[in-house]
């Protein structure tokens, strides 16, 4: 198990990633293997799509895999069922996931874990966190330690007195 | 003049702290080029040809004595002594060491100023009219709205990672003279029916490789609404901007991809999402910023006649501009003396413009878009001695205006990404246009050059613009007329030059330029009928004509070139 940083600390992480062809390729045929009863799944878009009502009927909590530059109107449904949505960052400067995160929390309203994972370093973790991220796989996980410190960067930013200049 | 507040000051220090610890980790390589890469020019901080280049911002050009002083401090202990005005009213110092970069920006820090922004995939700093506050023609004071529009876009989370650089300029008065359509956003203050201030929304203007001039997308935003409005165009272009191509990236063209029409009624509907959400702006929020502004305490006077007469005369007539406060003026400080590279000071001249503004000027001076200084509260009873003691700094150089005012990129003397030199080929211009009378009976004259496609010198817009092209590893000058900058005056909108044929080598430039000017003196129908009005009346044929000759000469040119090739 992989350990990621989760509200700024550093934990071992129980969610389980599936990979979404064998399931899909499968799926299609018709001929479905069970998931996995137990457990935190953690589950490609597709797969929510095709396998939504037997991904509910599970036991353990779900969690979405997504790319930056998906439509959250794709998966607006699911996001009440949702314990873990997780965006893939392809490379640290692409700019999407911050606009999609921003969108998630203020107009869908989503509170669980909102995590990156792929080309995730330690000097967009502030940034990100300050778009709604609140969970983070580094692509070097060994330097989580080191990383948060940058959680405690420009904290006068917080400060700043008036509403429209925290909005940014 | 803005004045931070505890939290604005405390941010720049932290930044600052930031930045030192990012270097350290670069220096220690903790972190590869890379990663680095935008953080540091996030920082101002370019790696160039011959050394770093560091971009240090001045917001919307606005610059007081005490920090001049601070720029030409770093001149002297961590450059050449000298530095760079650009076009986006920031200046730039091209020796620094990158060991050093910290250490400059703390001494920034102290004097409120930064680098956040200057460069990078981001919001860059954004840019105004010079003459915002004195202008006769104003509407609003451009300089509120830049701030707001500073402190929302610095350090902004959301747009730091964008598919490419993102410029913003505000225009307060009637005639734009920011340059709104050339720009990623151009905003233009105006007044309503019933008198409510609000802005022409302008988008996908650009110069760059594809130029075009920007799309109205919004005819009237009530002011309360702006940064909201700002925030779902950035929004739009963050995610729907290309990634996979970087000449393809600025917003321009997914305002083209798309087609205007389009691109605004996504803009609007992300826009319902947003609007009356915490971004909105309170009257009191304005007032805030508008109260940490210090404005002058003019004295109650009446407009002087002062006798103009002789080189005064000839200074007053270009460089002295009107204000809207009775017996006031607007001074232009010429950086473009023929021989200096156009937009360079020294140290020592920082240092002395820094002393005229405290006794002339109430301790405050613009950048303009145009490279140039500008003194923007002068009592007209003191504009003799002013001219007199900048005509001893080699500053007074009567060309505002004219076809020696050059605005020129640095370069292949500098610059690693230009296919040819422009400070030769500024001042071989300058050279052959020495004659002061001949200069001023040419008249209005935009003169842009730029080393490359990246267009920093605003070639597009110039009402005579040069390119420097790349062929087969030599460089040649491409030349375009009837550019146009903006609505500057009525009747005369932003416009994109035209290119008048087959590029020229660097020595045949002046000669080239001497003979569209030629081409316009024969034709011109009044002395009010400026060079580029002339263009726009007759077209560019009799232009080409008088450049390449005839058609077959023309053709005749190409050959020689292409065996040239």
């Amino acid at each position: 198990m992989a350990s990621v940083i989760r509200h700024r600390t550093i934990v071992e992480d129980s969610w389980q990633p599936l990979e979404a062809d064998p399931w899909l390729r499968v799926g299609e045929s018709g001929l479905v293997p069970d998931f996995p009863v137990a457990g935190d799944l953690l589950v490609p878009l597709r797969l929510w799509q095709l396998r939504r009502d037997d991904l509910i009927a599970r036991d353990g909590r779900l969690g979405l895999l997504i790319e930056g530059w998906d439509e959250p109107e794709n998966f607006a449904d699911a996001l009440p069922r949702l314990q873990l949505v997780a965006i893939h960052v392809p490379q640290f400067a692409d700019g999407r996931a911050y606009s999609l995160a921003r969108i998630l929390r203020q107009r869908h309203g989503y509170a669980g874990e909102l995590r990156a994972f792929g080309d995730v370093l330690r000097d967009q973790l502030l940034y990100l966190s300050r778009c709604g991220f609140d969970s983070f796989a580094l692509r070097d996980p060994g330097r989580a330690e080191e990383s948060l410190a940058a959680f405690r960067e420009l904290a006068a930013a917080l400060r700043r007195p008036y509403a429209w200049q925290r909005a940014a | 003049m803005y004045t931070y507040d505890d939290v604005d000051q405390r941010l720049v220090e932290e930044r600052v702290a930031q930045f030192r610890d990012q270097t350290r980790r670069y220096l220690a390589k903790d972190l590869s080029e890379d990663e680095f890469r935008p953080l540091r020019l996030q920082n101002g901080l370019y790696l160039q040809r011959y050394a770093p280049m560091l971009r240090v911002a001045i917001p919307y050009g606005l610059l007081s004595s005490r920090q001049l002083r601070t720029l030409a401090h770093i001149a002297r202990t961590y450059d050449r002594g000298y530095g760079h005005f650009s076009t986006r009213q920031n200046l730039q110092f091209n020796w620094p060491r990158l060991e050093d970069v910290p250490e400059i920006l703390a001494e920034l820090a102290v004097v409120q100023m930064h680098a956040i922004q200057t460069s990078g995939n981001c919001i860059r700093n954004v840019t105004t009219d010079h003459f915002a506050g004195v202008a006769r023609d104003e509407i609003v004071d451009s300089f509120v709205w830049c701030e707001l529009i500073r402190q929302w876009s610095a350090l902004n989370p959301e747009f730091a990672y964008l598919p490419r650089k993102f410029k913003i300029a505000v225009n307060g008065a009637a005639a734009d003279r920011a340059a709104t359509f050339a720009h990623d956003i151009g905003l233009h203050a105006l007044k309503n029916g019933a008198g409510e201030v609000g802005f022409r929304v302008i988008a996908g203007g650009g110069m760059g490789r594809t130029p075009v001039i920007g799309h109205v997308i919004r005819e009237f935003l009530p002011w309360r609404h702006l940064l909201t409005y700002l925030e779902a165009i950035l929004r739009l272009y963050n995610r729907y901007g290309r990634r996979d191509n970087k000449y393809k990236a600025r917003i321009k063209i997914l305002v083209k991809e798309l087609t205007p029409e389009a691109f605004r009624e996504k803009v609007e509907a992300e826009w319902l999402q947003l609007a009356d959400g915490p971004a909105t702006l309170s009257e009191d929020d304005v007032r805030a910023i508008e109260a940490r502004f210090e404005r002058p305490p003019y004295q109650v006077l009446a407009d002087a006649t002062v006798a103009a007469l002789g080189a005064f005369g000839t200074w007053m007539k270009r460089n002295v501009h009107p204000h809207k406060q009775p017996g006031y003026a607007a001074v232009s400080v010429s950086l473009k003396k023929t021989g200096v590279p156009p937009g360079d000071v020294t140290a020592a001249q920082m240092d002395a413009i820094a002393a005229l503004a405290d006794r002339y000027a109430f301790g405050e001076l613009r950048v303009s878009h145009e490279q140039n200084l500008v003194f923007a509260d002068v009592r007209q009873a003191d504009l003799q001695d002013l001219w007199r003691e900048l005509r001893a700094l080699g500053l007074a150089t009567p060309n505002i205006g004219l076809l020696t005012n050059i605005i020129s990129c640095p370069g292949g003397d500098f610059c690693s990404l230009a296919n040819a030199k422009s400070i030769p080929v500024a001042e071989a211009i300058q050279r052959r246009f020495d004659d002061l009378d001949y200069l001023h009976d040419i008249g209005e004259l935009d003169l842009n050059l730029s080393g490359c496609m990246n267009s920093c010198g605003h070639h597009h817009v110039g009402h005579i613009g040069i390119l420097g092209v790349d062929k087969h590893g030599e460089e040649w000058y491409q030349i375009t007329i009837g550019g146009n900058q903006g609505l500057t005056r009525p009747g005369a909108p932003a416009a994109l030059g035209q290119v008048i044929g087959p590029s020229f080598a660097r020595d045949d430039v002046p000669g080239v330029i001497e003979r569209l000017i030629e081409a316009y003196l024969a034709r011109r129908e009044s002395d009010d009928e400026r060079f580029v009005d002339t263009v726009w009346r007759i077209g560019i044929e009799p232009f080409k004509e008088k450049v390449y000759g005839k058609r077959h000469q023309a053709q005749d040119h190409r050959r020689r070139q292409l065996a040239a090739a």
